[in-house]
């Protein structure tokens, strides 16, 4: 059997930090292969350096069996190697032909052959059922169309070796089955494939074999047929993990959120959530499952007010709330942590302790007639810190920049929590986060709905939404598909419902 | 009215063209991803080099046209060569774009005074004679348009035209342009399809230093004829231009002809007793508080590119 | 600690380039440096005058430093400077008051002139998202064509077309025992105002919730949105302080240290503030440091001009070369870190050999 990748022995560093420590990953012709790990473990790096974005500090990689040296991605592209990234690369008012041909543009004469590129691109569309049109722009179309315009790139550049870079996390279930079988199309044409995920079930039900990696180590490559998901997760996390979360039932209370058919408008003002209701109780977590992009983001901003609501109402507690301030929403009972914490959750470059009073600095203990109190800051911060064990160079006078992501977020809980907010919405708690972490931020939210009040969990991991949910409600394309009890429901309902499927009429 | 337009349209245009020119090369930087206020200092060492190449040469081969022609050059290839310290400090260091344009500023503004002084004793240059305007023949001849498009233009004028369309050209049907255009909306889509974003950055600012060097030189050998350590803002104009004409080439051109008229109306308006019962001060802010409007009415639908001002980092995900 | 050193290296790299400058011009380096810091400091009376040059740049500093907190680029101070030295101005040719009172109200022309004109690019900033760069230019522009128009047509000189009135000699900043005790120095009450301007500023953006909120805004508007504050009154708000101080540098300048308006001159202290700022890592005690550093260039080249022929722009490129260090900072940074790695090396090499000749 031949290999057309071996990467033997990769070392990288980067200041401060060992990426990737003697990592052997080998590609057969013609396989599918899984690079597995936690967030954080090197996968990316690991492809970075396949791809020519990184220079290894140490180890040898092979292409079709001769030794390369890889120094940037048109190196790579010519030997031959493509890559889909997780955060697509895409011009977004440029079209789909001419993201394609970037970086390889036929020429007729001096002027650019669009009509010569276009056809091409057509002609491959069809032959690999991708079905994507040439000539529109790529910020009219959806995700999923946008990831087949890199499917199609590396086509259109020939390459042999495709790495795909999460791709999944974006993608309806349904979407995924289509991509799972673009993957298998490929196969059969005589492409190879690296698929990089944390998602046990894909590895499963795609991939041939699978390399491990933990905390930059490689940890070993297991055929996947052979090997169990328990023992994949066990290899992946360095322990035993049991990915059920603990709760006791919901014992519903009072309602705090309720939401009467509010419609919002999107970045690109049109309407991206629209005559959407929902309510949360005292005692229940709420999921909202969706694919990204279908409206979250809009609810979320209405209430808590980062967002205008162009009609419908709010109420929190029986008053309404739809057009008062951020400050009185904060102070009224609405906890919030953030999709982006790093955009909205931290004033980076402050201390730890000038972000854990971030919504209170006004307030006393901590300011008197306009100004600020440093030791009651310090000693609230500090109390936080150390109830949600926070942990960072320099205790509360760190620069809130030089916390792990872990941390950050940890710390954003914190502050959130210690609020004590009636309401609590966490928004993507645990992304980008490892094992440990995760399971620590799941109690946490399980802990503040057991005190007798509300959550809403907002999350685009499906399994995570269905773990932690007591109710769950989908939405699609800015509207409510349906609401159902998370312990009546599996997968392949709120996955249909994710896709637009009502469940009403499906039955 | 009418012989006032006529009369009015000559010197519009010749004062446009630097402005344009200059407005030009700001969209090669911008487009690129790389934010160029430092437009007014770099017109200003065009401005310098050519005073001070034509002021010498000139005495040693009288009438020659030659002499402007290398003092154009002179103007391109010192505003070229100054415009690398924008380059290194934006691209290389990822400086603050915004404060390395305000240096070369300063620094134009100062060492060229520093230098003239030096040299002339006064700080000003002064050249015995620029371009000279010139009927284009037969086309002149055409009612309507020959007055107003043919007579009295300089050769200057007609090259930056060329340039100005070789440029519209250049940006939207060559693979440079499509190159050029994805750095300066996102440049690691850029890197991803294996272009070099630091190459195609240095050329944008290279271009801009060029063409706003030409355009200094463009002023000192038509209509001012003296180099003073000053272009008056016109840089600063030539940057709202940019945004004016929304960062395409025809917009631009249609945004420096605006400005090229208003200021044109505002010097001349005391000599036509038709604007001269308009106050003078009205004239001369009316092309900065239009911009402002502009600026207003254009925030909702701007059409920026996305990265530029944004330092890009190669090493970095 | 840190800033403090790149700083001084950026001075230092920029005083070489003006070195390299004096050679390039056949002038001896030395030479010229020596007869600059005379001209700045020999006597009380330069002194005087040397401070009283820093006065603006302190506010200008103070302008410039002031917005970057809030995250914003206030390159409109010269614009600023001119309405609230023209408004300054018109007040104390208008009234008739006594010294304490016109002089207050003076200064209360300057703070307003120069909020009004930063309050237009902070309300266009805040409310459409015009960037607020091209909005104070534009500013600077329509200030400059306006007092162009405004001087002449209302306060026009007795001798000169290009300049206003004088004032009296008790409607300036200027105060006899001042005067007397530099020695005929133009030195003023400016100064004592600038240093109060510097407390007030250190004041509000250390202590106070205005200065968390400010700064806050400054570094993560969405950050500070999400957290109740209201982003865009601080824009506002922040332009307008900015704006107050740079009108208060153009009342040091314009009644302090000049006693009319020039027309056809947008005051070079408008953008020297940014390299003012700069260079005092927008903190007000560096401001006030870097604008003494930049008033003694400036008093300095005078007399250096006079005593051998150095052209006293010698000091505007010096501090624009600063700037240019300044904003390249980074190259500094990327020196200081090889330099320690090496340092640290070598004190390994030279470890066990200490302890040698101790044994």
């Amino acid at each position: 059997m031949s290999y057309v990748v071996e990467m033997l022995n990769i070392r990288k560093e980067f200041p401060g930090i060992v990426a990737n420590d003697n990592v052997t990953l080998t590609l057969k012709k013609g396989e599918i292969h899984a690079l597995l790990g936690e967030n954080g473990a090197g996968k990316s790096t690991l492809m970075g350096v396949l791809f020519g974005m990184y220079q290894p500090e140490q180890g040898v990689i092979k292409i079709r069996e001769k030794e390369v040296k890889i120094t940037n991605p048109s190196v790579a592209n010519q030997l031959g190697i493509g890559m889909v990234h997780q955060h697509f690369k895409l011009v977004e008012n440029f079209t789909v032909t001419e993201n394609i041909i970037l970086g390889s543009e036929p020429l007729k004469g001096m002027i650019l052959d669009i009509d010569k590129a276009a056809k091409r691109i057509a002609e491959l569309s069809k032959h690999y059922g991708l079905n994507v049109d040439p000539h529109s722009k790529i910020e009219d179309i959806s995700v999923g169309m946008q990831q087949r315009v890199e499917i199609m790139k590396m086509l259109y550049r020939e390459a042999e070796v495709l790495i795909f870079d999460e791709p999944t996390a974006v993608l309806t279930p349904h979407e995924i089955e289509e991509l799972m079988k673009i993957m298998r199309n490929l196969i059969k044409e005589g492409k190879s494939i690296i698929i990089i995920t944390h998602k046990l079930k894909e590895i499963k039900a795609v991939a041939d074999r699978c390399t491990v990696i933990r905390r930059g180590k490689g940890i070993g490559t297991v055929n996947v047929k052979e090997t169990s998901e328990s023992s994949l997760a066990e290899m992946m996390v360095g322990r035993h993990v049991n990915f059920k979360v603990d709760k006791e039932a919901s014992t519903p209370g009072d309602v705090v959120l309720q939401i009467d058919s509010i419609s919002v408008k999107n970045n690109r003002k049109v309407l991206g959530l629209k005559n959407f209701s929902v309510e949360v109780r005292r005692g229940e977590i709420v999921g909202i499952a969706g694919v990204e992009g279908n409206g979250q983001s809009e609810l979320v901003e209405a209430i808590t007010g980062l967002r205008k609501v162009e009609s419908g109402k709010i109420l929190l507690k029986g008053n309404e709330i739809t057009n008062i301030s951020i400050r009185q929403r904060i102070e009224s009972g609405i906890g919030h942590i953030p999709e982006d914490r790093q955009r909205r959750g931290l004033v980076l470059d402050y201390t730890l302790e000038n972000n854990m009073v971030l919504e209170v600095y006004n307030k006393p203990p901590f300011a008197k007639t306009g100004l600020l109190n440093g030791t009651a800051i310090k000693k609230y911060a500090r109390s936080i810190l150390e109830k949600f064990d926070v942990r960072s160079g320099e205790g509360g006078a760190s620069i809130a920049r030089t916390l792990s992501g872990g941390n950050q977020q940890k710390a954003i809980i914190g502050r959130e929590m210690e609020l004590d907010p009636d309401l609590l919405i966490a928004v993507q708690p645990t992304r980008g986060l490892d094992v440990g972490s995760i399971e620590y931020i799941h109690k946490r939210l399980i802990e503040h709905r057991d005190k007798g009040k509300a959550v809403l969990l907002v999350s685009l991991e499906l399994d995570e939404v269905l773990q932690l949910s007591d109710r769950i409600a989908i939405v699609n394309n800015g509207e409510l598909i349906g609401t159902v009890i998370a312990s009546e429901t599996n997968e392949n309902e709120v996955g249909l419902m994710m896709a637009g499927v009502n469940k009403e009429r499906s039955v | 009215m009418w012989t006032i337009i006529e009369q009015i349209f000559p010197y519009a245009i010749v004062f446009t063209i630097p402005l344009l020119i200059t407005a030009l090369g700001g969209l090669f930087s911008e487009r690129s991803g790389i934010v160029n206020i430092g437009l007014e200092g770099l017109m200003i060492s065009g401005a310098f080099a050519s005073a001070i190449t034509v002021n010498f040469l000139q005495d040693k081969m009288p009438n020659s046209s030659t002499v402007l022609w290398l003092g154009i050059l002179a103007a391109i290839v010192v505003g070229l060569l100054f415009s690398l310290l924008h380059a290194f400090a934006s691209i290389n260091l990822s400086a603050d774009q915004v404060i390395s344009g305000t240096a070369i500023n300063m620094i134009a503004m100062a060492l060229t005074v520093f230098l003239a002084r030096n040299i002339t004793g006064s700080g000003n240059i002064r050249i015995t004679s620029g371009f000279t305007p010139f009927d284009v023949p037969i086309l002149s001849q055409i009612p309507i348009i020959g007055d107003l498009l043919f007579t009295k233009t300089y050769a200057t004028t007609w090259f930056i035209l060329i340039v100005l369309f070789v440029s519209a050209f250049m940006l939207n049907k060559t693979k440079f342009g499509l190159r050029l255009k994805s750095c300066g909306e996102f440049p690691q889509a850029a890197q991803a399809a294996g272009i070099n974003v630091v190459r195609i950055r240095y050329i944008g600012v290279m271009l801009s230093g060029a063409l706003s060097g030409l355009g200094g030189g463009i002023i000192i050998l038509t209509y001012a004829g003296e180099f003073t350590g000053s272009v008056s803002g016109l840089g600063f104009l030539a940057l709202a231009s940019l945004i004016f004409g929304q960062w395409r080439p025809l917009g631009i051109l249609g945004a420096t002809l605006f400005f090229g008229f208003a200021s044109t109306i505002a010097n001349v308006s005391q000599v036509i007793p038709e604007l001269a019962v308009i106050p003078p001060i009205i004239l001369k802010i009316f092309p900065y508080v239009v911009t402002l409007i502009a600026l207003v009415l254009f925030s909702k639908s701007s059409q920026a590119p996305k990265a530029a001002g944004e330092p890009f980092d190669p090493g970095k995900r | 600690m840190r800033n403090t050193i790149v700083s001084i290296i950026a001075i230092i790299l920029g005083l070489i380039a003006g070195g390299l400058l004096m050679l390039f011009i056949g002038a001896n380096p030395i030479e010229g440096y020596s007869y600059l810091f005379q001209g700045a400091l020999k006597n009380i009376s330069r002194i005087g005058d040397t401070l009283a040059t820093a006065t603006p740049l302190i506010f200008t500093g103070l302008a410039v430093a002031f917005a970057f907190r809030t995250g914003l680029f206030n390159i409109g101070v010269s614009g600023q400077m001119l309405i609230g030295g023209l408004a300054a101005t018109a007040v104390g040719l208008s009234f008739d008051l006594s010294r304490p009172v016109l002089i207050i109200l003076m200064i209360l022309a300057g703070i307003i002139g120069g909020g009004l004109w930063a309050f237009i690019p902070g309300l266009l900033k805040a409310r459409f998202n015009v960037h607020e760069v091209v909005a104070t230019i534009m500013m600077n522009w329509i200030a400059y064509w306006t007092v162009y128009y405004i001087v002449p047509g209302y306060f026009k000189g007795e001798f000169l077309e290009t300049e206003s009135r004088k004032l009296a000699e008790e409607s300036t900043l200027r105060t006899p025992w001042l005067t007397e005790m530099f020695q005929g120095s133009y030195i003023n009450l400016g100064l004592f105002f600038a240093v109060i301007a510097v407390l007030i500023i250190a004041f509000i953006i250390n202590k106070t919730t205005l200065g968390f909120e400010l700064k806050a805004v400054g570094f993560n508007r969405h950050a500070a949105e999400y957290a109740g504050m209201k982003v865009n009154r601080n824009i506002i708000l922040s332009m307008l302080i900015s704006g107050a101080l740079a009108g208060l540098g153009g009342v040091a300048l314009y009644t302090g240290n000049a006693s009319s308006m020039q027309i056809g001159i947008l005051p070079s202290q408008g953008y020297d503030g940014i390299a003012v700022a700069l260079l005092g890592a927008n903190s007000p005690v560096g401001v006030f440091f870097a604008a003494l550093l930049f008033g003694i260039l400036y008093s300095g080249t005078g007399f250096m001009n006079a005593m051998i022929e150095i052209p006293p722009e010698l000091a505007n490129t010096i501090i624009a070369i600063i700037i240019y260090f300044a904003a390249t900072s980074v190259l500094i940074h990327r020196l200081l870190n090889k330099f320690r790695k090496t340092r640290s090396n070598a004190n390994d090499v030279n470890g066990p050999v200490g302890k040698k000749g101790e044994a």
